[in-house]
């Protein structure tokens, strides 16, 4: 048996596949349906490293700006509705916990469960996304989109406007009132690049829910679910450094 | 041919065939080549595609240099002359030196030589070839509709506020070659770790495969931050979100730091498989074990790790502080120990070995002598004192022409003779071969070392015209462009001839070590008829020996 | 007995709902915690004249670690995986703060003590 030699880390086991069973689903260049799932498991890992170093460029961007004009970066994220990010982070994290109750229900082979659970992930997204759209909405009315109609009003004067009035700020000087703009470029590029990896999950979501109600996930072939679940916790996970990062600056009022 | 002369070992012609089932008879026709799985087969595809856009980039050299004869700007406006160059650096790095040797050779080999049958995610590897094909044409479609001119650094805030031409297109472009990139080397990462064949250990695997390893971290945790600069641009020229424009309080500099974080390791990505291929050819003809397997396996990983935090020493004079040029600076001192460190291996590997001289040493050899000439320029530039005077003149220009073009471009070639016969089953023209890589380093020389005296006397890169006492160090290299011209086109015409009328070149024609080299040429689509076990170290001469003493006992005839 | 052998030789180790609704309460409650201490003024601290730390940004990064360490390790399953799944993470972990934390020094140090 070759196995007596020193079987390198991760090497497929041989011998396990007098087992006999070649899966359907079983790729002809794999050795065994564990080696399968692991290799594809890693792959799906790295391509997370890829969004991890992706969205570092704009964390990077975002926090050399917030330190150079706090003021600003304070303004702006009173502009943002509390409320409205709150109840997005808690159904993203709900959304994370639909995830993760499918894989198991992929895992235990409960069909069922599975498209329940991944019809409310899908839900809980769309809902997160209708929640964004009636934010970006207002921002778009409040002229706070970076570009031609970007509008200083409500830092230079910002009693006239009703959030910055609630949150007691006091006007900015003019070089401040512009940096916002730097602060809402960085809030909707984070959050639309965020949103935009959302949309895709969706998409695929749609798919699976698909496939799954026809048994293709509950027949011991995991792996797809599994790894689109790291896909969406992952951009569960970005969603709550943004959230932390945007929402919460200075809600304390000094 | 006297066998001290040589060691190449062909089977006797008059009975030898090419096996009639192998990856290339598998399946005809043109689907069966674009929806391809077969890694070989791929490998393929990006070889015919790489060398379309080198010498398209090749072209737009030679239109450079052109220029460059004369000191006014008379062959063309200033405007094009930016452009060309422009457009000369975009194709020659993102369409040539970056999958250069991995997306060919590593990913024809790879699989073989770790004894796995194709790659983890053929699929995925497809998808890499049609993002670089569509990236491609792209940027072909950008260069014909009037092209980008910023340099291939999109330095800002010219490429955001200043200039009035196809950014936003040649950005795509890039972002998509990223991907392709990405892919590749996620693949390849996914493969070594979980596709060895039985016995086939970490250090037992071909150094060019720990080099393709080294790479493909780059690739995979790189890239990334070159597209979200990207990206970034492309929302500032379009909105103007103010994240790079000084009169909104955004900093130029920030495009540079995200820029530099990916490109800095790209040059490692595109030097790197070419120190792989390296390994292999100054092993197989010395006929020696690598010297020092684990110093120049760890020394791969080392340069990929240092590699990640030297990139502001491309900013010295751009902006950044005191305090972060020092720290840089010394960085960039410590990433030159592993490169260095694979040289001295590599001579001692040539030290008492039995050393032959044919067409892949040759280049090999090229490869030591000008990466150790550009490796060491590299440390006057890493200086932060020697750079203020040196960077942005043709110093800078002859420094990264001898480390991509000296070294990476003939280690490719090496690459690309030292496994033609295993890809294509034909030795080539030995005699025409040796000649065009001698005309290639004499070309070679001529064209970049008068760029390092013309850049220590001061004149500046990317520009179109320059003070006539320049003009005679201009016109040698120009002069050396023309036979370096002439040095790449022999191997398409005399490697494309070999096709049809090479002679048969057998299972091992070089008597190397390797996977590889124990099936057929051209292999089968599976590689192995049975999961080979790896029994031995690498680069195991005797091994070697005892197993051509027990093929010629048995007769052992490959397959077909 | 075959079925359970491909779902043992796959699964590693099936992480049950338990675990998922602990996980999901408890980043519950860090997001009221979070929410809330943003209301609350935490003060700062004065090392030197000219370094502060302001503690409700750490207060609230900590508070986003927390919660996304709790994701990656159960939701994730990097709790139950092997050492090159944790090293993988690890390596995105360290290049994602080696990207920021060399790119913040150049502009910290360009200006020392005016910030």
């Amino acid at each position: 048996m070759p196995d007596s030699t020193a079987i390198a880390q991760g090497a497929p086991d041989t011998a396990g596949s007098t087992h006999g069973e070649h899966p359907p689903y079983l790729r002809h260049h794999f050795n065994s349906a564990e080696q399968q799932a692991d290799a594809s498991n890693f792959a799906m890992w790295l391509f997370l490293l890829t969004e991890v170093m992706f969205f570092g460029g704009l964390f990077t961007a975002y926090l050399i700006y917030r330190n150079w004009y706090y003021a600003a970066f304070v303004a702006g994220s009173h502009q943002l509705n509390v409320v409205w990010g709150t109840l997005n982070t808690l159904v993203l994290i709900l959304s994370s916990f639909t995830m993760a109750m499918g894989v198991w229900c992929a895992e235990t082979r409960r069909r069922r469960g599975l498209v329940l659970c991944l019809a409310l992930t899908l839900i809980l997204g769309l809902g997160f996304l209708g929640i964004k759209t009636i934010e970006y909405s207002e921002k778009i009315e409040k002229h706070h989109v970076p570009g031609a109609h970007y509008s200083l009003q409500s830092f230079l004067d910002p009693d006239s406007d009703d959030a910055a009035r609630a949150a007691g700020d006091k006007p900015l000087p003019l070089d401040m009132a512009r940096h916002t703009e730097v602060y809402f470029s960085l809030y909707f590029a984070m959050t639309g690049m965020h949103a935009l990896h959302m949309i895709i999950g969706i998409g695929i979501l749609g798919f699976m829910i698909f496939r799954a109600r026809a048994g293709a996930y509950t027949a011991g072939h995991v792996t797809f679910v599994e790894n689109f679940g790291l896909y969406w916790h992952f951009v569960d996970i970005i969603w709550i450094y943004l959230f932390a990062l945007l929402y919460l600056i200075s809600r304390h009022g000094t | 041919m006297s066998s001290s002369a040589t060691i190449v070992r062909l089977p006797d012609q008059s009975t030898a065939r090419i096996p009639k089932l192998n990856y290339l008879s598998k399946e005809n026709g043109i689907l069966s080549w674009l929806l391809t799985g077969d890694h070989k087969r791929i490998a393929i595809l990006y070889l015919i595609s790489i060398t379309f856009f080198f010498f398209i980039g090749g072209a737009l050299a030679g239109l450079i240099r052109l220029e460059l004869l004369t000191p006014q700007s008379d062959l063309m406006a200033t405007d094009t002359y930016n452009k060309v160059f422009t457009m000369h650096g975009i194709i020659m790095i993102f369409f040539f030196l970056v999958p250069s040797v991995p997306a060919t050779l590593g990913n024809f080999f790879i699989p073989m030589m770790l004894g796995a049958k194709d790659l983890a995610l053929p699929k995925v590897n497809l998808l890499s070839w049609y993002l670089y094909m569509g990236a491609g044409i792209l940027a072909l479609y950008t260069m014909m509709t009037g092209g980008v001119d910023t340099g291939w650094t999109f330095t800002t805030p010219l490429s955001t506020h200043y200039v009035n031409t196809n950014v936003l297109t040649t950005g795509l472009a890039v972002f998509i070659a990223g991907f392709s990139s990405i892919f590749t080397g996620l693949n390849f990462i996914v493969t070594i770790h979980k596709m060895r064949a039985p016995g086939m250990t970490w250090f037992r695997m071909p150094l060019f495969v720990w080099a393709h390893y080294a790479a493909s971290i780059l690739m995979v945790l790189g890239t990334p931050v070159l597209a979200i600069a990207i990206v970034l641009v492309a929302l500032e020229r379009t909105i103007g979100i103010g994240v790079f424009d000084p009169t909104k309080g955004g900093d130029p500099l920030l495009f540079q730091h995200l820029f530099w974080f990916y490109s800095h390791p790209a040059v490692y990505i595109m030097i790197l498989p070419g120190m792989g291929v390296i390994s292999e050819v100054i092993s197989t003809f010395s006929r020696k074990r690598v010297f020092g397997y684990t110093a120049v396996a760890f020394s791969s990983v080392a340069i990929a790790v240092f590699g990640f935090f030297v990139w502001a020493h491309h900013m010295f004079i751009m902006g950044i502080s005191n305090y972060s040029t020092l720290v840089f600076s010394l960085l960039t001192m410590l990433v030159a120990v592993p490169s260095a460190i694979k040289i001295f291996n590599w001579t001692f590997t040539l030290y008492k070995g039995s050393i032959t001289f044919e067409t892949p040493m040759l280049y090999a050899f090229g490869f030591m002598g000008l990466f150790t000439i550009g490796g060491m320029t590299g440390v006057f530039l890493g200086t932060s004192g020697t750079d203020i005077h040196l960077t942005e003149t043709y110093f800078i220009v002859a420094h990264f022409h001898f480390v991509m073009v000296g070294g990476m471009l003939m280690a490719f070639l090496a690459g690309i003779h030292f496994w033609w016969p295993k890809m294509t089953g034909r030795m080539y023209p030995e005699k025409i071969s040796q000649l065009a890589a001698v005309v290639t380093f004499i070309g070679f020389n001529l064209t970049f070392f008068p760029q390092f005296i013309l850049g220590t006397l001061g004149m500046p890169r990317r520009y179109a015209s320059y003070p006539p006492e320049f003009q005679i160090l201009n016109v040698f290299s120009t002069a050396g462009a023309s036979i370096l011209g002439v040095g790449y086109l022999l191997p398409v015409l005399y490697l494309t001839w070999s096709l049809k009328y090479g002679p048969i070149a057998g299972n091992n024609p070089w008597q190397a070590t390797g996977l590889e080299w124990q099936t057929q040429s051209p292999p089968l689509t599976e590689n192995f008829t049975e999961m080979p076990i790896m029994d031995h170290e690498a680069y195991d001469y005797e091994w070697l020996e005892n197993q051509q003493t027990r093929e010629k006992e048995a007769e052992v005839t490959s397959a077909g | 007995m075959s079925e359970q052998r491909v779902l043992d030789e796959h699964a590693h180790h099936i992480v049950g709902p338990r675990v998922y609704v602990t996980i999901l309460f408890a980043l519950l409650l860090g997001t009221a915690l979070t929410v809330g201490a943003s209301f609350v003024d935490l003060g700062s601290w004065h090392l030197t004249s000219s370094l502060v730390i302001y503690w409700n940004p750490i207060v609230a990064l900590a508070i986003a670690c927390s919660k996304a360490v709790l994701v990656v390790l159960y939701f994730m399953h990097v709790r139950y995986s092997t050492k090159l799944t944790m090293l993988t993470v690890g390596a995105g972990i360290f290049m994602f703060l080696a990207l920021v934390g060399m790119t913040l020094s150049d502009y910290i140090s360009r200006a020392w003590g005016q910030w």
